[in-house]
C-alpha cells in the first residue's frame, strides 16, 4: 500500500483548488493538488463573459462599491444565501481582481474618451473618464445596478486559469494528473485524506493530509443538456456526502443558462446580451420586454430562462427536428466587437453552427449550467460535519448563489473563496486541530474496501450496463428536474432515480483491464452521481415553494415563512436509496439586506414574520447613524469583518472615493 | 456551393480507422476499423463516444469542455493535428483515420501525456510573471494601455492542445526544442511589462538551438494552431531580438 503524506490535499486542479493551494504554499506547508486532467484543462477555462468585482473605473460603474455588489447578489439569490459569506465576498473580489493582475491576467482595460455601446437595441455614446484610463473596466451582466464584470475579451477564465495554475508551477507545487479521489479516509469525525486510484494504471494508493480541500467543481453531467464539460461529474461533493459525516446544501438549487447552443448545449457567454445582444423568437420579435420590462434581457439568469421556456410553450420558438429554440441577435454589435470581445463565441458559432454571428442570428434553448448546491461549509471553508475537511469553488455550498447565481459571481467566487480557504487551511494545520493521529490500519481498511468494490465491478456477476444507465439518469434529470417543476414529476423522477441507483449496485463491466479502463470508470461514477441526482430530485420534491432557479408550477409562490431555509442532504447508511434531508434555517433577523422583491420576476412573496420587524430595526439603526460612513452603518446592521483574514482587511480603493 | 448531383439517400456511414495500443500491453499497435452512422452536425466528439458506449467500451481518448477551449482533445485526423471536439464529420470523407499525437508520451489509444509536456515547458520556461514587488491588493491597481492588455491576451490564448508540437518538423531532429508554444509563452511575458526579465534573461532561455535558433522555420505549427495564433510573426520577431543580444 502506498501512502502519501502531505500537509494540504487539494483535489480538484481548476481555479479554486489551485489558488487555495498557492495560499497554503506561501503560508509555508507542502501541497499536494490531484486533478483527473492537466489543470488548464479545468472547466474554469470555460467562463468566458467576466468576473464580478466592484472597482467602479468604468463610467458605467461609478458609484459602485461593496453594497451595491452585496444588494445585487442578495437580490439575486432571491434571498437564499448566506449574507455574511456575500459581504466576505464582496469585500474580496476586488483584491482578486488586483492580485489576478499582478499575476498577469491581461484584463480590459478603460479608454478615455468617447465609445460607442449598444444598450437595448440602441447605439449609445459613452465618454469614460481621463481619471480612469489604463484601469481594469468592466462590461454590463445580468441583475446588476453597476456595470462591474472584469473580463479578458471573453476568454477570462481561461486567462485567469493560466495564470493561476502558472502560479501554482512557480510555487513549486506538485499536482498529480489524472488522479481521482474515490473516497474519503476518516473516522470520528475527522477527514485524514483520499483514497485515490490512478487514471492511468488503475493503482489505488492513499493519500494522508493534515487538511483536505475538495475543490472539484459542478455536477452537471448529471443532466442530459448541460454546458458542463464531461469531467464535472461532481465526485468530489459525492465523496463527500458518502462518508455520513459531511453534508450537502441546497442541491435542487441548479442553475439553468439562457443562451446555450441548440441542441449542443454548448455556452455563449452572458456578455453577449451584456454588451448589447437581443433575445427574438421565431416572428424575429424582441420577446424579453414583453415579460420583463424594466430589465429585459439582463434580468437574472433564473428570470431570463424561465421566460425563455415560457415563451416557446407559447409556440414562438423556432421548431427544429431535434425541438425548438430561440434566436440570440448579436448581429447589431457589429463585425469589430465580435472580433475583438466575443471571439471564442465567434469560434464556437463557426464549428458548431456553421454561422457567423456577425451576420447570422444564434439558436440557443437554456441548458444546466451551474451546481449551486455542494458540501456545505462555514464562511471560512470548513466542511460542516467533518473537521479537517474543507470545500471552495463550485463544489462546495458555501453558500453566495442561494437560489440564483449572478454571470460573473462565479469564477469570481472561485479565486475569492480559493484566496480565504487557503488561510482558512494554513491556519488549521498549524494549530493543535490540524495534528495528525491517523491509524494506518484504517487507511489500509479503508484502501481495501474501495478496492474490493472496484473488484466486484470488474469480476462480479452483475449485468447492468453502466452507460445506459448514465444515459437513463441525465435524461430524466433533463425531463423532470429541469426548469419547470412540479410534484408528480418530481415523484416520478426521484421513483426512478431509485430503480436505478438499486440496478446500478449490480452493474457488470465487460473489460476486465485494471488499469486506463473507461468503463470501469463510468461505472463507479454513475453509482455515485444516482445518489447526487436523488439528492437534487428529492430536495427538490420537498421544497414546496420556488425561489430563485427552483420554480414549482405547483408551488408559484416564494414562501419565506416556511421556506427560508437551506436543504441538508445526508447519506450516513450505503445501502439507503434516498437522502436523509434536514433544513437550517436563515436568521431574518440578523440579515443586513431583510426579504423584499428582487426588481425583476414575480411579486408574489409569502412573508416570513419575522422580516417586518427587522425592517424596522434597520431603519432605526439607519436613521441612528445618520451621519456615519457607509462602512460604520454596514457594521451597526451586520458585522462581518472577524471572517476576512488578516491579509486581506483593509478597504478597497476606488477612484474618487476616499 | 451548389451540388449538381440529388442527395444521398440516408445518412452516411462513416469508418473511423483507429490507430490501437496500450504501452506495456503485449498486443502491437493496429490499425481498428468502426462505423458509426453519421447524424446531423456530428463532431468526432460525438462520434467517438458513440463508439466508445455501443462498440468497443475499451477506447481511450480524451474530451473535456467539447467546446474546443480547453486543448485536450488534440489527436492526427486524417493525418493532420487538429482538435477532435471541433471536427465536424461532414467535412471529412466517409474514411475518418484518427491516430494520436506524436512527440508527447502515449497513454493508450487516442491518449497522450500532453499535460507532463507543458509542465515541464512551464518549468524550464518560467512562465509567469517575474516580479519582486508584493502587490498591494487593496490599492488602484497598476495601469495598462488598454491596446497592449489586448495584445498580450493575443498570445495568451493558447489553449497548450499540442498542435504545434506533434506539427514541429524541429522537434523530430531535436527532442530538447521548445516548439512554438515554448517560443510563444516567452513572446507573451516578453510583452508584459509587469514581468521584470530582460531580454537577456530571456536569452539565456531560448537562445540557443533548443530554443528561437532551433526553429527550421517549417512553421507547421502556425498552420495547424486551432487558435489562428500569429507564430510565424512571433517566432520571427523573437529571433531577431534574440540575435541583437547574442551580438551584444
Amino acid at each position: 500500500m502506498r501512502i502519501n503524506y502531505t500537509d494540504v490535499l487539494v483535489i480538484g486542479g481548476g481555479l479554486a483548488g489551485l489558488r487555495a493551494a498557492v495560499g497554503a504554499r506561501r503560508r509555508g506547508h507542502d501541497v499536494t493538488i490531484l486533478s483527473l486532467v492537466p489543470p488548464k484543462r479545468s472547466h474554469s477555462a470555460a467562463a468566458q463573459g467576466g468576473m464580478q468585482a466592484s472597482l467602479g473605473n468604468t463610467v458605467k460603474g461609478e458609484g459602485d462599491n461593496e453594497d451595491v455588489h452585496f444588494e445585487d447578489t442578495v437580490r439575486g439569490s432571491d434571498w437564499g444565501c448566506d449574507q455574511e459569506v456575500a459581504r466576505l465576498f464582496v469585500h474580496t473580489a476586488p483584491q482578486a481582481v488586483r492580485e489576478l493582475a499582478a499575476w498577469g491576467v491581461p484584463w480590459n482595460r478603460v479608454k478615455a474618451g468617447d465609445r460607442e455601446v449598444v444598450m437595448d437595441g440602441k447605439r449609445v455614446t459613452l465618454t469614460e473618464r481621463p481619471e480612469a484610463h489604463g484601469l481594469i473596466t468592466a462590461r454590463d451582466f445580468g441583475g446588476t445596478k453597476k456595470w462591474r464584470t472584469c473580463y479578458v475579451s471573453d476568454g477570462t477564465g481561461h486567462a485567469m486559469l493560466y495564470a493561476v495554475s502558472d502560479q501554482a508551477v512557480a510555487e513549486s507545487i506538485p499536482v498529480h494528473e489524472r488522479m481521482e479521489a474515490i473516497a474519503l479516509i476518516h473516522e470520528g469525525g475527522r477527514c485524514h485524506g483520499a483514497i485515490v486510484r490512478n487514471l492511468v494504471t488503475g493503482e489505488l494508493s492513499a493519500y494522508v493530509a493534515k487538511a483536505t480541500c475538495i475543490a472539484t467543481g459542478g455536477f452537471g453531467r448529471i443532466y442530459r443538456v448541460t454546458t458542463n464539460a464531461v469531467i464535472n461529474e461532481g465526485i468530489g461533493s459525492a465523496i463527500a456526502l458518502e462518508t455520513g459525516a459531511a453534508v450537502l446544501g441546497n442541491m435542487e438549487a441548479v442553475q439553468f443558462h439562457p443562451t446555450t447552443i441548440f441542441p449542443a448545449g454548448i455556452l455563449v457567454t452572458e456578455g453577449c446580451r451584456g454588451d448589447g445582444g437581443l433575445l427574438k423568437d421565431a416572428a424575429g420579435h424582441r420577446f424579453m420586454p414583453d415579460y420583463e420590462p424594466e430589465k429585459k434581457e439582463l434580468a437574472s439568469r433564473d428570470v431570463v430562462s424561465r421566460r425563455m421556456e415560457e415563451h416557446i410553450r407559447a409556440g414562438h420558438g423556432v421548431k427544429t427536428r431535434f425541438g425548438d429554440h430561440l434566436l440570440l441577435d448579436i448581429t447589431l454589435l457589429g463585425a469589430a466587437h465580435i472580433d475583438g470581445k466575443l471571439r471564442e463565441v465567434k469560434e464556437i458559432c463557426q464549428h458548431f453552427l456553421g454561422i457567423d454571428p456577425a451576420t447570422d442570428m444564434i439558436a440557443v434553448r437554456p441548458a444546466q449550467h451551474y451546481s449551486r448546491g455542494g458540501i456545505r461549509t462555514d464562511a471560512r471553508g470548513q466542511a460542516r460535519g467533518l473537521a479537517g475537511l474543507f470545500s471552495c469553488g463550485e463544489a462546495a455550498c458555501w453558500d453566495l448563489h442561494g437560489f440564483n447565481r449572478l454571470g460573473g459571481n462565479s469564477v469570481a467566487e472561485t479565486v475569492v473563496a480559493g484566496m480565504i480557504v487557503g488561510e482558512t487551511m494554513a491556519d488549521f494545520v498549524e494549530s493543535a486541530a490540524g495534528d495528525l493521529h491517523v491509524s494506518t490500519a484504517l487507511v489500509r481498511e479503508c484502501l481495501e474496501r474501495e478496492q474490493a468494490k472496484l473488484d466486484t465491478l470488474l469480476m462480479g456477476d452483475g449485468t447492468e450496463n453502466a452507460s445506459e444507465l448514465m444515459r437513463r439518469m441525465q435524461e430524466i434529470m433533463t425531463d423532470k428536474v429541469g426548469i419547470f417543476r412540479r410534484g408528480d414529476l418530481l415523484q416520478e423522477a426521484v421513483d426512478e432515480l431509485q430503480a436505478l441507483l438499486l440496478k446500478s449496485r449490480k452493474i457488470g463491466v465487460a473489460t476486465k483491464r485494471a488499469g486506463a479502463n473507461p468503463e470501469l470508470v463510468t461505472a463507479y461514477r454513475l453509482q455515485k452521481m444516482l445518489k447526487l441526482a436523488l439528492c437534487v430530485a428529492y430536495g427538490a420534491l420537498q421544497r414546496t415553494e420556488s425561489r430563485g432557479a427552483h420554480y414549482r408550477e405547483d408551488y408559484p409562490q416564494r414562501d419565506d415563512a416556511n421556506w427560508l431555509k437551506r436543504t441538508l442532504a445526508s447519506w450516513s447508511d450505503d445501502f439507503q436509496t434516498l437522502p436523509t434531508l434536514g433544513y437550517e434555517e436563515l436568521d431574518v433577523a440578523a440579515m443586513e439586506l431583510p426579504p423584499g422583491w428582487r426588481g425583476y420576476g414575480a411579486k408574489n412573496a409569502i412573508e416570513h414574520p419575522a422580516t417586518a420587524a427587522r425592517v424596522t430595526e434597520i431603519s432605526t439603526i439607519r436613521s441612528a447613524f445618520g451621519h456615519a460612513d457607509r462602512f460604520t452603518v454596514q457594521q451597526a446592521l451586520m458585522p462581518f469583518e472577524h471572517l476576512v483574514p488578516a491579509r486581506f482587511r483593509g478597504r478597497n480603493e476606488r477612484l474618487g472615493e476616499s | 456551393m451548389l451540388k449538381k448531383t440529388a442527395p444521398p439517400a440516408g445518412p452516411r456511414v462513416l469508418t473511423l480507422r483507429i490507430l490501437r495500443s496500450t504501452p506495456g500491453d503485449a498486443t502491437e499497435p493496429h490499425w481498428q476499423d468502426f462505423r458509426v452512422e453519421e447524424a446531423e452536425g456530428m463532431t468526432l466528439f460525438i462520434a467517438l463516444n458513440e463508439v466508445r458506449e455501443s462498440l468497443d467500451p475499451s477506447l481511450q481518448f480524451d474530451f473535456v469542455c467539447r467546446a474546443g477551449i480547453c486543448g485536450s482533445c488534440g489527436m492526427l485526423i486524417d493525418g493532420k493535428p487538429g482538435l477532435a471536439c471541433c471536427a465536424l464529420t461532414r467535412d471529412h470523407g466517409a474514411e475518418i483515420t484518427l491516430a494520436p499525437l506524436p512527440v508527447f508520451e502515449l497513454i493508450g489509444d487516442l491518449s497522450v501525456n500532453t499535460g507532463k509536456w507543458m509542465r515541464g515547458t512551464a518549468e524550464r520556461l518560467e512562465t509567469w510573471i517575474h516580479s519582486d514587488a508584493e502587490p498591494l491588493l487593496t490599492a488602484l491597481e497598476p495601469r495598462m494601455e488598454p491596446e497592449l492588455a489586448e495584445a498580450i491576451y493575443e498570445l495568451d490564448r493558447c489553449i497548450e492542445c499540442g498542435c504545434c508540437v506533434a506539427g514541429c518538423g524541429t522537434l523530430r531532429m531535436r527532442e530538447e526544442f521548445v516548439g512554438a508554444i515554448g517560443l510563444n509563452k516567452i513572446a507573451r511575458f516578453r510583452l508584459d511589462p509587469r514581468d521584470e526579465r530582460s531580454d537577456d534573461d530571456f536569452y539565456e532561455l531560448i537562445g540557443d538551438d533548443t530554443g528561437v535558433f532551433g526553429c527550421m522555420s517549417l512553421l507547421g505549427c502556425h498552420d495547424v494552431c486551432p487558435k489562428g495564433l500569429p507564430l510565424q510573426t512571433q517566432i520571427a520577431f523573437l529571433r531577431r531580438k534574440m540575435v541583437a543580444v547574442g551580438l551584444k
